[in-house]
């Protein structure tokens, strides 16, 4: 029984439950002549709820466990001896699950029974064509204890998925039996209705909490297992990166955090000042027209996905800096470029400066700008020495923010910096960033255990450090700002 | 003026019996300074729309044209003898031929049309002429045939890809002096190709293909299409509206309507407002270790994107939730409960209709943020190369797919200049999504727009 | 408090006697209109140099408004529009000539609620001589600061603590470091639209005291709400209604026997 099933089926006796319910209250109150303490719809919610909720948490809930268990029985069947030099473990219970996935598709392919396996079991030579032959090509002899895993990991998956489903809708049905039977006329359905959808509402706003405790345990849980692998402090320390295919990799982070930073510091010298000039203009100058139009359309360049910015830094700003400035200027051949990705990126933040430094500005009362105004100031000299200083607490936060946006951003670095790690001053160079390695090493071919795909695990989490300090520090300025002035 | 002491008597008045008529050098000097500064911000608001104006200018420029491709139109025998020896048009037999028994029929195709429209080879071999056709055409023909056999023995009118190098030469890519050094085409093939446009065998029209044709090999950059992106973008965004609009109703029902005032709150609220400044590549590390290294969905598939890009877009929807139920007043909810109704029922009997054009609004802004990410998708596998069209829901929801942004990225990887087109072009139709859907955000803000 | 009256009551017969001479400024068939709304309709005035001048009428009467065409603040607002003529020392301020930056040095103004800068005590007082450029040294421009303080009597209360922020004062304070911070320009008129609006009795009456010594320097308006006020501050009165000026005449007269009888009606509590 495929999960969709399970689910529709706990859905339909959600339903049922929700009709049945609603009849049953309605039937008692006329029999005993007592009046329902909630409406008669209420009480078929409540079956309803009683019936679905708990059922799909431990639907859930087994859908999670349930790999995690087989997973360990079968792994304890396979003897070291299946295990080729070289190879991990992993790589052996990958075989096990292709060769079930396999299994299963003969089967499913020939419409013949179980008792197919036994007779492939018998002949081991065979495997190897049935399998290809539904499309599971496999490399190399399949040794006896793996084939017998991989038939030990299918029988269980599918008990396991019988007693799930057993199970799910079991627990479906008691419980909505049971709370049927409790109805009764004085039973205050409406209130356990409601307190049971308030945990519902409870267990929402939990998600949030739990994609950062997700975040945050997927982060240092595979940094550790790099730091058993990798020395921490050449990781930390180590000014060269040099991943090989072959292990003996140099994987230090500094080169790495200088492109970060130099990418990033351009992108704030383009968008901190011009940003601030478009926050000024629009809010103390612009007339309404000018102000409508203008505002949405430098909104807009917050709209655009990134992807768009890395293609014009690929395409046109990175070609256009090499061929006019960096050539002729002898500083370079190379169209990706730190101060490519910097200017690209520049521009994509300039709205993020601009709108929040737009609502800090208006937020400064305009009591103060009268007081200006009154003493003979000009606009110009009232934004500078009052509105400014007055602002720069918040303007501060909303420049946090974006050096963490930029510090994070990705797919301009991709497209515009370039994959050379390297410790230089020269912007026009090529320098990579903490995000492209990222990228590129989660995306190559290395096996998941090696230190050069784990690596993208520990760079995440120092990101992932980096940006949040900058988070917390904008949010705490920027609130404290605004709780100043209202 | 700066006579004046603290001890002085006078009136500070006197020094001013200047006219108000005349400026004064230091307010000259000051207005000079009020209009540089006025330049300088008007300064910025310009680049900040010139960038625009040129980023957008630069995608369309370069990918305009992927929406037009060069087609060789040609009558094709379907030759029996080729096609099926046994003449049986059992789908099984004929299914046994290979594009390589297509591709001669192409060419004598080719060359019986240029012998009817008198276009001459001028020493180009037959062979060199059927380069000019993509070597995707043996496929398509092959489609055609194994969709309807019974076409076998007929002549049928052909509009077939063009090679790619052609078809850039038609849009400025290719030129003749590139044409000398590129081991793909030669200037020969090129005047051919423009003897053939002449004659009306090679014609160029719009490119319904792009839309809908899955990704292609390296080689074959004029059959790339978008077709299994779209659809797996469409899929995502089905699991992201799915996903994220009721969870977020809810976490925002809760912290706005119930939620104590307390350490427990603050800490959501803070930790929401965080988790919307995570970077995206954070995300997609979270995807690759829940969803499929510890709950093992498949790779590339668009349910895990789905997932991931759903608790990236739920805290910018809960924010906007939020803001839609803070701005329903007070009065709307004191009113229902004055008649006796229950806070829940206040909240969605009366709250939640009045709250939800703000809520559709944040949600489909947040819908459109989540189309155009890309680097969490990298993380998950989605860059994959993918052929296969993803099976309906909800099965496809764990076939592998591409995403649009993804097939921009990927294309950019690839080495043949053509791509960059493809990719401009796909950004094209990204941004065309992008653009209608923030345009219902503000159809429905403007139409259900209330003031208190 | 009754010594302030009294005093102000024996000086104003010799301002009078002044005032007949020139007038300080004075407004020609002034309109004022806030986008379709008329809100004042053809006003004339004169008002006497070195005296108090008090606007009084219900709110939204358009006294407020009014006080804002004397130092054009109401350029700032950009559906505002003024008709007629202001002159100033016989000079038109809405002469096109005319910078409004260069007319505010002239007419300095106290607001509603006090507005201190988010700056240090000195600062706030500081910055108007530092942009119109009144002092050419450090030393120059600490005399003004102590002298637009001692001139706003704040100069006691301050002087230990010149560093700390102005918005760290009491609202009182607040007020009268914002005369001062007026006052250190060296203005010729200075504008109070309700100064005490938002203060304590106290406070206020510091603020009044404080209004009666400026007299003898400045040339003041000062728009109130309070009828008190008006008669323990001012030399002279003007009652706003409805966007016009109903009645203008000397303060002690207003007050006992005006000509208007909705002068009356509004002194004696029966509208506004």
């Amino acid at each position: 029984m495929s999960v969709g099933v399970i689910i529709l089926v706990v859905l339909v006796l959600a339903a049922l439950g929700y009709v049945f319910g609603r009849q049953r209250a309605m039937a008692v109150s006329q029999q005993s002549g007592i009046k329902l303490h909630s409406l008669p719809s209420y009480y078929g919610q409540m079956v309803g709820l009683f019936a679905a909720v708990p059922a799909l948490l431990a639907l859930v809930l087994w859908l999670l466990i349930q790999p995690v268990v087989i997973e360990r029985s079968v792994t304890a069947m396979i003897p070291d001896s299946a295990i080729p030099e070289g190879g991990a473990l992993s790589l052996v219970m990958s075989d096990v699950r292709r060769i079930a996935g396999g299994l299963d598709a003969v089967l499913a392919k020939g419409g013949v029974g179980e008792a197919e396996v036994d007779r492939i079991a018998a002949n081991p030579s065979d495997l190897r064509a049935r399998l290809a032959e539904v499309g599971v090509p496999l490399v190399g002899d399949v040794p006896v204890a793996v084939f017998e895993a991989a038939r030990a990991y299918r029988s269980m998956t599918q008990t396991g998925s019988i007693l799930m489903a057993a199970t799910v809708i079991a627990i479906a049905a008691v419980l909505a039996g049971l709370v049927y039977r409790r109805i009764e006329p004085h039973m205050r359905a409406r209130n356990v209705s409601e307190s049971f959808i308030k945990l519902l509402l409870i267990a929402s706003s939990l998600v949030a909490i739990l994609t950062t405790v997700g975040i945050i345990l997927s982060l240092v849980f595979e940094t550790i297992s790099f730091f058993k692998i990798y020395p921490a402090q050449d990781f930390f320390f180590s000014t060269v990166w040099n991943p090989q295919f072959r292990g003996g990799s140099d994987l230090g982070i500094l080169p790495l955090l200088w492109g970060t930073f130099y990418v990033s510091f351009i992108a704030l010298l383009v968008a901190v000042p011009i940003g601030l000039m478009i926050a000024i203009y629009l809010s103390e100058y612009a007339g309404k027209s000018l102000r409508s139009f203008a505002k949405p359309a430098i909104e807009m360049l917050a709209g655009i996905p990134t992807i768009v910015y890395g293609l014009f830094a690929l395409v046109t700003i990175g070609p256009f800096l090499r061929d006019y400035l960096a050539q002729p200027l002898g500083l370079g051949s190379s169209s990706s470029s730190v101060l490519t990705a910097g200017l690209v990126m520049g521009i994509m933040i300039i709205p993020f400066v601009s709108s929040l430094s737009d609502d800090i500005i208006n937020a400064v009362p305009q009591a103060l700008r009268d007081g200006s105004y009154g003493l003979g100031a000009t606009q110009s000299e009232t934004i500078r020495k009052v509105v400014m200083p007055a602002a720069l607490p918040g303007i501060v936060g909303a420049i946090l923010l974006a050096a963490s946006r930029a510090i994070g951003e990705t797919m301009i670095v991709v497209l515009g910096a370039g994959a050379a790690a390297k410790l230089d001053l020269n912007p026009f160079e090529a320098m990579t960033t903490v995000t492209v390695k990222i990228v590129s090493q989660l995306t190559g071919d290395t096996e998941f255990a090696s230190p050069e795909t784990l690596v993208a695990f520990a760079l995440g989490l120092t990101l992932f450090t980096f940006t949040l300090a900058l988070n917390v520090l904008a949010l705490y300025i920027v609130r404290k700002y605004r709780e100043q002035y209202e | 003026m700066t006579d004046m002491t603290v001890s002085s008597n006078a009136p500070m008045a006197p020094a001013q019996a200047k006219s108000l008529l005349t400026l004064d050098d230091r307010t000259r000097r000051r207005n000079a300074a009020e209009r540089r500064f006025r330049m300088m911000g008007l300064v910025g608001v310009t680049i900040g729309i010139v960038a625009l104006v040129f980023l957008l200018g630069s995608i369309l420029s370069n990918g305009l044209s992927s929406f037009q491709q060069t087609y060789v139109r040609l009558d094709v025998f379907l030759d029996p003898a080729r096609l099926d020896k046994a003449g049986t048009r059992d789908p099984a037999e004929i299914a046994k031929v290979t594009t390589f028994g297509y591709a001669p029929l192409i060419e004598k195709a080719l060359a019986d049309s240029m012998a009817a429209k008198g276009v001459q080879g001028e020493g180009i071999s037959v062979k060199a002429a059927a380069e000019l056709i993509s070597k995707e055409a043996p496929a398509d023909l092959r489609r055609y045939v194994l969709a309807d056999p019974s076409a076998i023995g007929t002549t049928v009118t052909f509009d077939l890809l063009a090679n790619g190098r052609i078809d850039g030469y038609y849009k400025g890519r290719v030129t003749m002096d590139s044409a000398q050094l590129d081991r793909n085409v030669s200037p020969q093939q090129l005047m051919l190709a423009d003897r053939l446009k002449s004659a009306g065998i090679l014609t160029t029209h719009f490119n319904w293909a792009f839309f809908t044709a899955p990704d292609s090999s390296d080689t074959r950059p004029e059959s790339a299409g978008l077709g299994v992106a779209i659809l797996g973008s469409a899929y995502m965004m089905i699991i992201v509206l799915v996903l994220s609009l009721p969870l977020g109703v809810a976490t925002s029902i809760y912290l706005e309507e119930f939620a104590p005032q307390n350490r427990w709150t603050d800490l959501i609220e803070v930790n929401i407002a965080n988790l919307a400044a995570v970077p995206s590549v954070v995300f997609g590390i979270l995807g690759l270790a829940a969803f499929i290294n510890f709950a093992g969905l498949p790779q590339s598939a668009p349910v895990v994107g789905g997932l991931v890009l759903t608790l990236m877009t739920l805290p910018t929807i809960i924010i906007a939730t939020r803001a839609a139920f803070k701005s329903v007043p007070p009065s709307i909810r004191d009113a229902a409960l004055g008649v006796g109704a229950s806070k829940m029922q206040a909240i969605f009997h009366h709250v939640l209709p009045l709250a939800m054009p703000g809520i559709l609004t944040g949600t489909i802004i947040g819908l459109a943020r989540a189309l155009g990410e890309t680097a969490p998708l990298l993380l998950i596998g989605m860059v994959a190369f993918v052929r296969d069209y993803p099976a309906g829901p909800p099965e496809g929801f764990f076939d592998p797919a591409s995403a649009l942004p993804v097939q921009v990225y990927n294309w950019t990887q690839r080495g043949d200049p053509a791509f960059i087109e493809r990719a401009s072009g796909a950004i094209i139709v990204l941004l065309v999504f992008l653009i209608l859907m923030n345009l219902s955000a503000i159809i429905l803000r403007r139409r259900y727009e209330r003031r208190w | 408090m009754m010594n302030n009256i009294s005093t102000t009551m024996n000086t104003t017969t010799t301002t009078k006697a002044a005032a007949m001479i020139d007038s300080k400024i004075s407004a020609r068939n002034v309109q004022v209109f806030y986008g379709e709304k008329h809100a004042i309709r053809d006003v004339n005035i004169e008002i006497r140099p070195r005296s108090v001048t008090a606007f009084i009428g219900p709110s939204g009467c358009g006294k407020s408004t009014f006080l804002r065409c004397i130092n054009r603040m109401n350029d700032t607002i950009d559906s505002c529009r003024v008709e007629g003529n202001i002159l100033i020392d016989n000079e038109n301020i809405y002469d096109p000539k005319v910078d409004p930056v260069q007319l505010r040095a002239k007419v300095g103004m106290v607001f509603q609620k006090p507005n201190p800068f988010p700056k240090s005590i000195y600062e706030n007082v500081a910055y108007g001589p530092r942009i119109h450029g009144l002092a050419r040294k450090k030393s120059d421009l600490d005399d003004i600061v102590a002298s637009a303080l001692q001139k706003a009597g704040l100069w006691n209360e301050v002087k230990d603590r010149l560093q700390e922020s102005g918005t760290g004062l009491s609202g009182g304070q607040q007020q009268r470091l914002c005369i001062a911070r007026a006052v250190a320009v060296s203005p010729e008129i200075i504008l109070m639209d309700e100064p005490c609006s938002a203060l304590d009795p106290i406070a206020t009456a510091k603020v009044e005291e404080l209004i009666h010594e400026l007299r003898t320097n400045f040339t003041i308006v000062i728009v109130t709400h309070s009828m008190q006020q008006a008669a323990r501050v001012s030399q002279r009165t003007a009652m706003f209604h409805l966007g016009l000026l109903v009645e203008e005449n000397d303060t002690d007269k207003m007050f006992t026997n005006p000509d208007d009888q909705r002068t009356q009606d509004y002194i004696m509590g029966r509208f506004g």
